[in-house]
């Protein structure tokens, strides 16, 4: 506080005090076009810095009975190009690579014989509507046993027959019901939903969830985030 | 300062500055902290508020989305961003200001022992009526007892609610996996979004009325704000 003696007139202890609202004006800077990329991203990777902090990979999402599960001719399809990329379904294999013990072109008979799991989960658009979805898939933590993966890489990339792609941290890679989908409410994957693979991480906002997934790179320095990210979305967003 | 020990709250602190000219009388109103956190609480709620429509109107409904039965779509010149990556962009950033602020604020409000002049308690329930009917219905002024009068309390203590709500709410929203117990603490995912709408509504239910009664109080009231000093308050110390 100012403390007031027969010499300081009133104008300097307000113009004093004024300028402690500094760290308001600081806020200007979001105001200046050429800093406000560097600060939103700023703010954009803290924000996945606070939300990777807390992620727990023991911590589940809630599953729903079947009874709650939106019908699946009302699960909104939310492709980014096409509802049908044109995947030839028989000749199909997922390439793995990167830091990997055993790389090569995975089957999908190699991804069923891995224990299935069959879970409904919240799938939650960024746009801000949800649906229960039921699923039914390997976990992907069990794809990554599968080829030999170094389980202390940081990132996983994947590659989609429709251009799309995505990347993911370990921890969420690790977490039980991430799964390398092949169904949907009990029978296989339709084109439209990204036959014949997709990713399913209700842990993770839904564009995360890519389909007609066609390539996995293990690896700690990502190349490139995802479509969405890249335009600007966030990288993170776990749920 | 040392006059009216009987009050359980600081009472603002009246000084004469001797200036060449005539004295003035002046009084110590906001101490920095409460005028910083306000300032960057206002910005940030600007922002948030249009970024957080921006974000609505990506899917202007809190029903399914097949079929979608749009609530409220937001006109463009109230958002912010641009598009909702944008949005979300200035939303996730200006969060944690919004945040920051309020919690060094509540903190000081705590420690200094301020909030005994401003938090709304039971025995304020009374008072509240009163002066209701004055500012709307012109009744005579109720006697001002107190630094802040019953329905300001009730004004700035709902603010402070509709703040902890808008991070509750917010939290459940953005990591409802991590937070499900929140979530279902709170009605469950499908409410989690009402709740985050209803508290920004609450936020602004309360601005108009503060900004009509800043301006009715007058040009010294708001560079108090701004210095902390009020000139010529029209209470005296003691």
């Amino acid at each position: 506080m100012a403390s007031p003696s027969g010499k300081s007139s009133y104008r300097r202890v307000t113009r004093r005090e004024l300028l402690k609202l500094a760290p308001v004006a600081a806020l200007g800077a979001f105001a200046v076009p050429a800093l406000q990329p560097t600060l939103l991203n700023r703010g954009l990777a803290f924000t996945d810095w606070a939300a990777a902090g807390w992620f727990s990979t023991s911590r589940p999402a809630p599953t729903f009975p079947d009874s709650e599960v939106t019908p699946l001719d009302r699960f909104p399809l939310n492709s980014y190009a096409d509802d049908d990329p044109g995947v030839d379904l028989e000749a199909w294999t997922l390439q793995v690579d990167g830091l990997v013990a055993r790389p090569g072109r995975y089957t999908l008979q190699q991804i069923h014989a891995l224990p299935k799991i069959r879970e409904s989960t919240r799938h939650i658009c960024v746009e801000g509507w949800d649906v229960i979805g039921s699923f039914g898939g390997a976990r992907l933590k069990d794809v990554l046993m599968l080829v030999g993966a170094d389980a202390t890489a940081r990132f996983l990339a994947f590659e989609c027959a429709d251009d799309y792609y995505e990347s993911l941290d370990m921890a969420t890679a690790l977490h039980p019901q991430s799964l390398a989908c092949y169904e949907m409410y009990d029978a296989p994957l339709t084109r439209e939903h990204g036959a014949p693979l997709r990713l399913r991480l209700p842990t993770k906002i839904g564009y995360k969830s890519a389909k007609y997934v066609t390539r996995l790179t293990v690896t700690n320095i990502l190349q490139r985030r995802g479509y969405w990210e890249d335009m600007g979305y966030d990288w993170f967003y776990g749920l | 300062m040392t006059g009216s020990t009987a009050s359980s709250w600081p009472t603002p602190t009246e000084v004469h500055f001797d200036t060449s000219a005539a004295p003035i009388r002046a009084a110590y109103e906001h101490p920095c902290l409460v005028r910083v956190t306000h300032w960057l609480t206002a910005i940030s709620l600007f922002v948030l508020v249009g970024s957080g429509l921006q974000i609505v109107h990506a899917f202007p409904s809190f029903g399914p989305k097949i079929p979608q039965e749009n609530f409220f779509d937001p006109p463009q010149a109230i958002r912010i961003g641009g598009w909702l990556g944008g949005a979300l962009m200035w939303h996730f950033t200006f969060m944690w200001i919004f945040m920051g602020a309020g919690a060094a604020y509540l903190a000081h409000q705590a420690i200094s022992g301020r909030y005994r002049m401003v938090l709304f308690t039971l025995k304020d329930v009374p008072g509240v009526w009163p002066m209701v009917k004055h500012y709307f219905f012109f009744k005579p002024r109720p006697p001002v007892t107190e630094p802040y009068n019953p329905l300001q309390k009730l004004a700035y203590t709902s603010t402070v609610l509709f703040g902890v709500m808008s991070v509750v709410t917010g939290l459940a929203l953005f990591n409802t996996v991590q937070f499900s117990w929140l979530s279902r603490a709170i009605g469950g995912y499908s409410l989690v979004r009402v709740w985050h709408f209803l508290a920004m509504c609450g936020f602004l239910a309360f601005i108009p009325g503060h900004l009509i009664m800043v301006a009715l109080h007058g040009w010294t009231n708001f560079v108090s704000m701004l210095v902390g000093w009020k000139r010529d308050p029209e209470y005296h110390a003691d």
